[in-house]
């Protein structure tokens, strides 16, 4: 019943795809959005973009993630669902709070208010609040918490085209939702080169936090087991 | 053993809790109270001057939030019926389909709602002089829906929070972010149905059918999530 | 009556960082009152929950007879769980709580049977219309009863059933538990009483820490040996 020793070949693999991904991160995304193009009406204001829509990207991943690994865990137990789901919630948190930094920054530069009840800005906040609304009911739920936290996942995630729907008519408005096929061309690499990136960054920061989650079940494990030899030896 | 239907069943569990509220009717009398509160704390609030009437968009948000949050008592103390002496273990310890405990559940919140519902509608036309007759059933119905969608939610969370300390706390702060698109449906519908300046209905078409379309959705993954969530580790 | 037996076989139950059971392997066979003795914290309350299908083994199996209990088993409409608590809606009457749980169970000729069990329980007395909440906690635990063998359950499972009584009910409720072994029901009970304990058990298992330090089977304790046991199978660091 032991869960998997981590491996060091492992260890060794993870510090290489942290390595490459810090230098492209660090590196090669800055300099490639430095040099895309300028935006002919908001200027230097429009690389947040860059930033923010990957961000707002992963989000939104991070619930469908947490909503399916919820799915797992309920109706199959799986331990694993539980875990993914968990981690892929906080990164969500982590990751809406640069959307929710970064909208109002654009927001403030190109509309000259901090914040506007624009649909993709609202669903984002609504989604980030379910996710922060996820780790309340872990963390508080009591005995029924985890179970609770997968039901608010799997509604969470029949909500999303819902919200997206409600907020945009809400507003009576129809923005242009082709942002990223209307990119002017110069802008597209950099745009998708820092969408990898930050995806990347996401599945490496998910792994490693899956790791840590993992480590602990297994020094709960190991201390029963250091427990039970004590107990049959009094 | 003589099995019974699944709908008599969910009925059954419904019907015991209309029966439990008709002795004490003491959901129906905190929930209406504090409804009727919700809307006047918004009165003292919005209206100032010498002007008496507030517009169809402010009545139809008094309207949904003052149900929202008398919705979150009324969600609580039923389910603390089923928490006082452990009656909830004997429920689900009977041989009944656990969907149809989550459906009589849903089915008995939504009626105590709707009845105090049907009450806070006149005092908001007499408070603001809101027009609700011309639409009157058209009102009703999206009280409906939206009380489903609302409880069909509502149920789940506080059956799973009946073992947590904070529970009353928590209802509110984990529903809410969820029926946030019920919330956004039901009180655009009203406003647009109390708006006698309105030149045409469609949007309030549109909106209650976007809400029934949700509470589809809501019912249906409720009655498949109750099962898991509800039973212990 | 059936002759199903309630095996558990190398059960397991951890509770996050918390190990409730482990390895736990016991057979219960109908026709017999299984007492569950140990400490605070031995695991009983789990076991107890495991065997109500309301809670699921983290390892092992527990089947009745042939079929695998299971949380969604409809196995489960022949166990009869009387807990702490009694387990009754408190705004309803006596025969109200009775007629619902009738209802639920499909049971025939409904009416019968409630007016039977209440006679039986010794709450055919009370006042038709009078609210369980108004009950004291003997008959709370007396309506418990009635409730648990309404449906006329192959298993009976008690969780500390003398608690709530004083010495008279608790000596009515081992004349009941008695009478339901003797009809060729399984009863497991959970208790501290050793001397109720020994009036009664025909089986006793002793936990400690979650595993099985005792588990016999034989007819007739007397109060020393069911002390003696315990203290036996308990010795040691707790």
């Amino acid at each position: 019943m032991l869960s998997r020793m981590p491996s060091a070949r492992g260890s060794r693999v993870r510090f290489l795809v942290g390595l490459l991904l810090t230098m492209h991160g660090f590196f090669v995304a800055p300099w490639l959005v430095a040099n895309a193009p300028l935006e002919k009406t908001m200027g230097i204001v429009q690389k947040i973009f860059y930033f923010h829509v990957p961000c707002a990207w992963l989000l939104m991943l991070s619930t469908f993630v947490c909503a399916g690994g919820s799915l797992a865990y309920l109706f199959a137990g799986s331990e694993r669902g539980d875990r993914l789901a968990l981690c892929s919630a906080e990164l969500g948190v982590l990751f809406g709070l640069c959307v929710m930094v970064t909208g109002p920054l654009w927001a403030r530069a190109a509309w000259g208010v901090f914040w506007t009840w624009d649909v993709r800005l609202t669903s984002s906040l609504l989604l980030w609040l379910m996710l922060i609304a996820y780790g309340l009911a872990r963390r508080y739920g009591g005995a029924g918490g985890r179970r609770l936290a997968a039901a608010m996942a799997l509604f969470a995630a029949a909500d999303v085209p819902l919200v997206y729907i409600s907020v945009n008519l809400w507003r009576g408005l129809h923005p242009n939702t082709r942002t990223v096929s209307s990119l002017a061309p110069g802008m597209r690499l950099p745009f998708f080169f820092s969408l990898a990136i930050f995806s990347a960054l996401w599945g490496v920061l998910l792994a490693l936090r899956m790791r840590a989650e993992h480590s602990q079940t297994r020094l709960v494990e190991l201390a029963i087991v250091i427990e039970d030899a004590e107990g049959k030896s009094p | 053993m003589a099995r019974r239907s699944w709908i008599a069943q969910a009925a059954r569990i419904a019907w015991k809790d209309l029966h439990i509220e008709g002795r004490s009717r003491e959901v129906v009398y905190t929930m209406g109270f504090m409804a009727a509160l919700v809307v006047l704390v918004f009165s003292f609030a919005f209206i100032s001057g010498q002007e008496d009437a507030v517009g169809p968009d402010a009545v139809a948000g008094i309207l949904w939030v003052a149900v929202l949050f008398s919705g979150t008592v009324a969600l609580s103390r039923t389910f603390d019926r089923e928490r006082e002496s452990e009656a909830i273990r004997s429920l689900l310890l009977s041989p009944v389909p656990r969907s149809a405990i989550y459906a009589g559940k849903l089915a008995a919140t939504a009626a105590i709602m709707l009845l105090v519902e049907l009450l806070l509608a006149p005092l908001l036309t007499a408070l603001f002089s809101a027009a609700i007759w011309p639409h009157a059933l058209w009102l009703g119905l999206l009280l409906l829906l939206g009380t489903i969608g609302f409880a069909s939610v509502g149920v789940i969370f506080s059956a799973a929070l009946l073992r947590a300390r904070s529970r009353d706390a928590l209802l509110g702060a984990l529903l809410f972010p969820i029926v946030i698109p019920v919330l956004l449906a039901a009180s655009r519908a009203t406003a647009y149905l109390l708006d006698p300046t309105a030149p045409d209905l469609d949007p309030a078409l549109f909106w209650t059918r976007f809400l029934a379309a949700l509470d589809v959705v809501f019912v249906v993954v409720g009655l498949w999530s109750f099962e898991p969530v509800v039973m212990g580790e | 009556m059936s002759d199903r037996v309630l095996r558990l076989v190398n059960v397991g139950k951890t509770f996050g960082r918390h190990r409730a059971l482990a390895d736990v392997s016991l057979a219960f066979v109908p026709g017999e009152v299984a007492a569950v003795l140990g400490p605070n914290g031995a695991g009983k309350s789990t076991l107890l929950g495991l065997l109500s299908t309301l809670a699921q083994p983290s390892q092992g199996r527990i089947t009745l007879g042939d079929a695998e209990l299971s949380r969604r088993s409809p196995l489960r409409a022949s166990i009869g769980y009387v807990g702490h608590e009694p387990g009754v809606y408190g705004d309803l009457s006596a025969r109200q709580n009775l007629r619902l749980f009738a209802s639920l169970y499909g049971l025939a000729n409904a009416e019968l049977r409630i007016a039977e069990m209440l006679a039986r329980v010794g709450l055919d007395g009370v006042p038709r219309e009078a609210a369980a909440r108004t009950f004291s906690r003997g008959m709370l635990q007396r309506l418990a009863l009635a409730r648990a063998l309404l449906p006329a359950p192959e298993i009976l499972l008690f969780d500390e059933p003398g608690s709530a009584l004083d010495p008279a009910g608790a000596a009515w409720l081992a004349g009941e538990l008695q009478r339901e072994r003797e009809a060729g029901r399984l009863v497991v009970l959970v208790t501290h009483d050793l001397a109720a304990t020994a009036a009664i058990a025909t089986h006793i298992v002793v936990l400690r820490r979650g595993r099985v330090a005792y588990d016999e089977t034989c007819g007739g304790y007397s109060a020393d040996e069911v002390r003696a046991i315990y203290e036996e199978a308990t010795r040691g660091k707790a």
